[in-house]
């Protein structure tokens, strides 16, 4: 059952699930006015805490805030004191003093948004830990594929890359099996997580048997930064093994949709044809961020003691 | 003439298989006499009824922080924590600042325990100058000094070859070499066992294989070199087997096992709380079912704490940033106590886990009740129910999975050379 905080897929139902994609669906017409703006959260302030880089996430946070009235602010500690492993949790209970009604937190280690949310009185949002969890963009991906498809139940949904190393794929891979999808997970052994059939998903060892008959095809972006350590040998192999292009795309089914987190590496995980034209619905995800993150703040921070609540006009 | 007499005790004395109703009686600080009904009338008393009489512990594994990281502990406040759990003798690990890799630095750390431990303290030394697994140390002048063993434990000595100088070379002192047996190359920025639970976290896993590899490069290095090697806190059921099948060769390997890889698995980190996080991290159900058979079967000698204290500052980071290791000098008996309950393990065994076992690992004649011998003595009521509160300990520190936890089987009193040093009821009484 949803609480107070948002930290993870794992920890909602499905109702949970639904009643936050029927709000976003709401949330959705208000970026289609010509003033993109409701009242909603005025006087209540959402501090982003991004502990790891981020502008896409940020970015998208950050117009969600403001276009409920809220006030955003972003709070990007240096990465230098990051390495000095200033406390997180002096972070957390400063931020608490100041008394935000929500923290929307990213950082590069699994967890932390956990361990801030036990120290806070405010909601706290994650906007993605290290390998662990990156719900908005999960709900996001749902309330994608709601648009295209009509139903989420029943699908298959094929996740391609570096499952091991990513936050997106767990968030999905809980997100869909709630919804009743089928689940796939596909890339070089490398990258595929120890047991990971323990979390519900069936893994294959070729893009082709992953593909075949999958109604979503999701890309993750391939952490090249990771190279020294080797989890695959070349950008050219990883193209040729596991990248999607529009003949690989033949083995799933005809409507397939292609899906990617971004940002895109073209011509590794997807094809630059397909990065920028149908089937693929990247810039639909991102749009759609938008109004899943309106709704999530909407449903947190308005709940929070304090703030009067309260519905959009 | 000082006398105490412990009275009408369950005598455990796995040495001797005692295991019976009887008193104890202590003469200017030794044994002198066990048997029913002693009659002695200027001796101190102590009532045992009810609760096991048994040797003090030893533990093979701890680390006392003293000298250069006396925020987290120090030699009496380690000293203290550990009669509190029933030890009377503590084995203390090198890797202090700076390393106990000098006979200076283990004159020292002998000389703190003098003054301010209520539990005899042997100095572990580094196998390797500095503990970086290149130069060995003077390990003569080391045992001169009082080294009973030597080991870079988390060091890891990757290198086989210096590995094999220092087996070799150990002979020549007749002490075991302590292996904290992970290839930092497979552990790589692992903290949390290779598995469901870190694929559910999203944190990095240390595979069960960084053990298994380098428990099995060692005993055939002892095989090779006919050292001495001792398995620190076997986590795996690779690794019970490789020393299982080690012993049948006849390679002299001995292993411990701790509190912490006998009752817990990986899953208690499933809320990322720090203090779930030690090296080897906590392993699956069946490795933990795998140690408990091998401490069963006598593949593992001895029960030994790996007490790692950390000051709470360190251990309230990112998971990945907190250093490893926990408490476990006063929750040690009450938690293996567990395997008692559920019939893995008889008391005689248990105790033997704790006391004449891990002595025999470092050669001492000790852990033993027997006349003659110091009176090192712990009185436990293996019913007796208490929640642990670190804050309330005797350590410096407070990482401990079992904070707030509620315990049954208590250490009641200890002795150390006769001198009753613990009371649970009064807490430690400086020596």
């Amino acid at each position: 059952m949803m609480g107070r905080d948002l930290l993870g897929i794992e920890d909602l139902d499905r109702a949970d699930i639904e009643m936050i994609l029927d709000t976003a669906e709401h949330m959705q017409e208000v970026g289609l006015r010509d003033v993109k703006k409701v009242p909603t959260l005025r006087g209540r302030t959402i501090v982003n805490l991004f502990f790891e880089p981020s502008t896409r996430t940020r970015i998208s946070f950050e117009i969600a805030g403001k276009r409920l009235s809220a006030d955003v602010v972003n709070f990007t500690p240096s990465a230098s004191s990051l390495k000095k492993a200033e406390s997180i949790l002096d972070t957390a209970k400063t931020l608490d003093a100041m008394d935000p009604d929500a923290v929307v937190v990213r950082h590069a280690v699994a967890g932390v948004p956990k361990r801030i949310a036990d120290e806070l009185h405010a909601p706290v949002i994650n906007a993605g830990d290290g390998a662990h969890e990156h719900p908005t963009q999960a709900l996001l991906d749902l309330l994608t594929v709601y648009e295209e498809k009509g139903r989420i139940d029943g699908l298959t949904v094929a996740i391609i890359g570096d499952i091991a190393h990513s936050r997106v794929a767990r968030s999905n891979i809980y997100a869909f099996l709630k919804m009743g999808a089928e689940v796939r997970v596909a890339a070089p052994p490398t990258m595929i997580p120890a047991n990971v059939e323990t979390l519900g998903v069936k893994a294959f060892g070729s893009l082709r048997e992953a593909l075949d008959g999958a109604d979503v095809v999701m890309a993750l972006r391939i952490q090249r930064e990771r190279l020294a350590d080797a989890y695959f040998p070349s950008d050219r192999e990883y193209s040729a093994t596991f990248g999607i292009d529009r003949a690989k795309l033949r083995f799933a089914k005809d409507d397939a949709i292609v899906m990617h987190p971004g940002p895109v590496n073209r011509g590794v995980e997807l094809s630059h044809d397909l990065a920028d034209h149908r089937p693929s619905v990247i810039l639909d995800q991102v749009r759609n961020g938008v109004a899943l993150r309106m709704a999530v703040l909407y449903l947190l921070a308005a709940r929070h003691p304090g703030s009067k609540g309260g519905g959009w006009t | 003439m000082s006398r105490v007499l412990i009275r009408g005790g369950r005598v455990l004395d796995p040495a001797s298989g005692r295991d019976e109703t009887a008193d104890v009686l202590l003469e200017e600080g030794r044994v002198v006499a066990i048997g029913p009904s002693i009659e002695s009338r200027d001796a101190e008393r102590l009532d045992a009824t009810g609760c096991w009489v048994t040797p003090g512990f030893v533990d093979l594994h701890t680390h006392l922080r003293e000298p250069g990281q006396e925020y987290k502990e120090d030699v009496g406040s380690g000293g203290r924590a550990a009669v509190a759990g029933g030890f009377t003798t503590v084995a203390c690990m090198a890797n202090t600042s700076p390393v106990n890799d000098d006979p200076s630095v283990t004159d020292f750390i002998l000389d703190r325990a003098r003054q301010d431990s209520p539990a005899r303290v042997l100095p572990v030394a580094a196998a390797t100058k500095g503990l970086d697994g290149q130069v060995m140390t003077e390990m003569s002048a080391l045992v001169d000094a009082g080294a009973v063993a030597f080991s870079d434990d988390g060091h890891t000595i990757m290198d086989s070859g210096v590995q094999r100088r220092v087996f070799e070379y150990s002979r020549m002192v007749s002490k075991p070499v302590i292996v904290h047996a992970e290839d930092r190359s497979l552990v790589r920025d692992g903290v949390v066992n290779e598995g469901p639970v870190s694929t559910r976290l999203g944190l990095p896993g240390n595979p069960a294989a960084a053990e298994t590899v380098h428990v099995a490069r060692d005993i055939q290095l002892a095989a090779l070199t006919g050292a001495h090697v001792h398995v620190a806190h076997v986590s795996t059921a690779g690794a019970v087997e490789l020393v299982r099948e080690g012993r049948r060769r006849g390679v002299q390997v001995t292993a411990e096992v701790t509190p912490h890889h006998l009752t817990l698995t990986d899953e208690a980190t499933l809320g990322f709380d720090t203090n779930t996080k030690m090296a080897p991290p906590l392993r699956s159900a069946e490795d933990v079912r795998a140690c408990r058979e091998g401490l069963a079967d006598g593949t593992i000698d001895a029960v030994a704490t790996d007490h790692a204290p950390h000051a709470v500052h360190e251990k309230e980071v990112e998971f990945t940033l907190a250093p490893p290791g926990i408490l476990g000098l006063e929750t040690a008996l009450s938690v293996v106590l567990e395997l008692v309950r559920v019939d893995e393990l008889t008391p005689l065994q248990l105790v033997a886990a704790l006391t004449v076992n891990p002595a025999q690992v470092l050669g001492l004649r000790a852990g033993r009740l027997e006349p003659g011998l110091p009176g090192d003595i712990v009185i436990v009521d293996p019913d007796r129910e208490w929640v642990y509160d670190p804050a309330k300990g005797y350590s410096k520190s407070r990482n401990s999975p079992w904070a707030g936890a509620s315990l049954q089987g208590r250490v009641i009193a200890t002795l150390v050379d006769g001198h009753l040093v613990f009371h649970a009821d009064r807490g430690v009484l400086l020596p």
